[in-house]
């Protein structure tokens, strides 16, 4: 209905985000009226979340003009953002900064890596940059629940933590039931979305190759590489994240440190 | 408190403090401990609450860091014996038993396969008879009470055949029937393998039943240490 008043495309997407700001604040209403005080938040995220999009639209447009190795760099930065927001998340974690950058850098950096030399990915920027970042996002949120999860296993469990340790045993060994929960926390998002695709949900990239002229059935793959990717590098950020937290959780003596308990 | 000159008297010192400290945050939680235990003896850290006692049985398990001073273990500076070895020949028992999912036998077992030692059935049997427990091997830890969760912790710490038995308020959490039961299980035990036992307690008629020595403790400070047959003339 839209299309119908709008000819321009610029106009038309201000169109269609400004009725998509008027949906999400009735979703504030609604949630307000049930004690739910989430206005503030919700607004600000929603105008953030707007500026943020168009300014890297509007730079990728330069960029995508730019040579290959930039696409690099663009993705290092994204590293970098991705951990201070998994940090963040995972407040009360010593070290969280550099363990979340380790952990999707290691998760998300070999993925990327690997599909790209083997041409799963397409080398330029207009492809890799914006397949990387999903990589990358989905190993940001892997990383944070993984660390918090870990977290709040050791501060549950110290009890039993310090028994072990009481009888002689290795911390590795004492905390394998929650590193092994804590990957775990990490990879089920995931796992979901791999069960769910295609019958709870169509993802973006693979509508937006058809809408763009693709065969469906490519179209298809495609998108389940990309999901499977996803996967991969989750599992692998939850489990480097988590085995570093591990290494901080125990000071050389091997006793508790506090600093993951807090 | 008197130390030892010749070789005899150093080797009866099984345990000893040398001015331990731990200062946490600004507070001390124990505060210049010198402290010789000797071979066999059982003694008992009494004292109110928040005074120290906990903290300073975790020192000398090595759970916790001291910020001075040292402990030594049959004269050996405790920082040259490796932790988890240390931790097996100064079995700690908790104030909760903290048994981990699964069976007895299991939980039994879980020290001794810390160091790739395969505990034997036998000796499991054994273990379990002498904490009054006989043929609970297959039984799952979440059917026990808390006396018998605590015999079974008491024997996890056995198996690991310590030589300096640590007990952090061993009966705080049990009913008053069954705190008499472990009570008299930690005696006979101690008797019979002829342990070196620090007992942590803020009971001190408990003190008197089981400890032959009671090292008083306020604030982290040592205020006192008497025979526990002089418990009422101790501070």
């Amino acid at each position: 209905m839209l299309a119908r008043f709008f000819a321009d495309t610029l106009q038309l997407g201000v169109a269609q985000a400004m009725v998509t700001f008027v949906l999400a604040l009735a979703a504030v209403y609604v949630a307000r009226r049930q004690g739910i005080h989430l206005e503030r938040e919700s607004i600000v995220a929603l105008i953030r979340g707007f500026i943020q999009i168009v300014l890297v639209g509007s730079i990728l447009v330069f960029l995508f003009r730019g040579p290959s190795w930039a696409s690099v760099f663009i993705l290092f930065l994204m590293m970098l953002a991705a951990a201070g927001t998994a940090a963040r998340r995972a407040r009360g974690v010593s070290g969280a900064f550099v363990i979340s950058f380790y952990g999707i850098a290691g998760g998300a950096g070999i993925v990327i890596v690997l599909m790209t030399w083997l041409g799963a990915i397409d080398p330029r920027m207009a492809s890799l940059v914006p397949v990387g970042s999903m990589v990358i996002a989905s190993a940001m949120n892997s990383n944070a629940i993984a660390l918090e999860r870990f977290r709040a296993e050791m501060k549950s469990q110290v009890g039993y933590i310090e028994a072990g340790l009481a009888l002689g045993a290795a911390p590795d060994r004492v905390v394998a039931p929650y590193v092994q929960a804590a990957v775990g926390a990490g990879m089920i998002p995931r796992i979901d979305t791999l069960r769910a695709l295609g019958i709870v949900w169509i993802p973006g990239l693979m509508a937006g190759m058809i809408l763009a002229g693709s065969d469906p059935v490519y179209a298809a793959i495609y998108q389940f590489v990309v999901v499977g990717m996803v996967f991969a590098a989750s599992g692998l950020t939850s489990v480097i994240s988590t085995l570093l937290i591990r290494g901080r959780a125990f000071s050389p003596a091997e006793q508790l440190q506090l600093s993951v308990q807090e | 408190m008197p130390e030892g000159d010749g070789t005899s008297e150093r080797l009866r010192t099984v345990l000893r403090t040398d001015h331990l400290t731990r200062v946490v945050e600004g507070r001390a939680l124990v505060d210049d401990v010198s402290l010789s235990i000797e071979r066999g003896e059982v003694v008992a850290i009494v004292g109110p609450s928040g005074s120290g006692k906990t903290s300073l049985l975790r020192l000398l398990n090595r759970l916790d860091e001291p910020t001075g001073g040292n402990v030594f273990y049959e004269e050996q500076d405790y920082r040259e014996i490796p932790p988890r070895e240390l931790r097996r020949r100064a079995g700690m028992l908790l104030q909760q038993p903290y048994l981990f999912p699964g069976t007895v036998s299991a939980n039994l077992a879980y020290g001794p396969a810390s160091h790739g030692e395969n505990l034997p059935e036998d000796v499991i049997s054994d273990l379990l008879q002498q904490v009054g427990l006989p043929g609970y091997g297959d039984r799952d830890v979440s059917r026990l009470s808390g006396g018998e969760a605590q015999r079974v912790s008491l024997a996890r710490t056995l198996a690991n055949g310590p030589e300096v038995l640590l007990l952090d308020e061993p009966t705080s959490a049990l009913d008053e029937s069954s705190q008499l039961g472990v009570e008299e299980l930690i005696c006979r035990i101690v008797g019979e393998r002829q342990l070196t036992c620090l007992i942590v307690t803020h009971d001190r008629a408990q003190a008197v039943r089981i400890a032959g020595r009671a090292v008083v403790l306020e604030a982290g400070r040592v205020v006192d240490s008497v025979p526990t047959s002089e418990m009422k003339h101790a501070r």
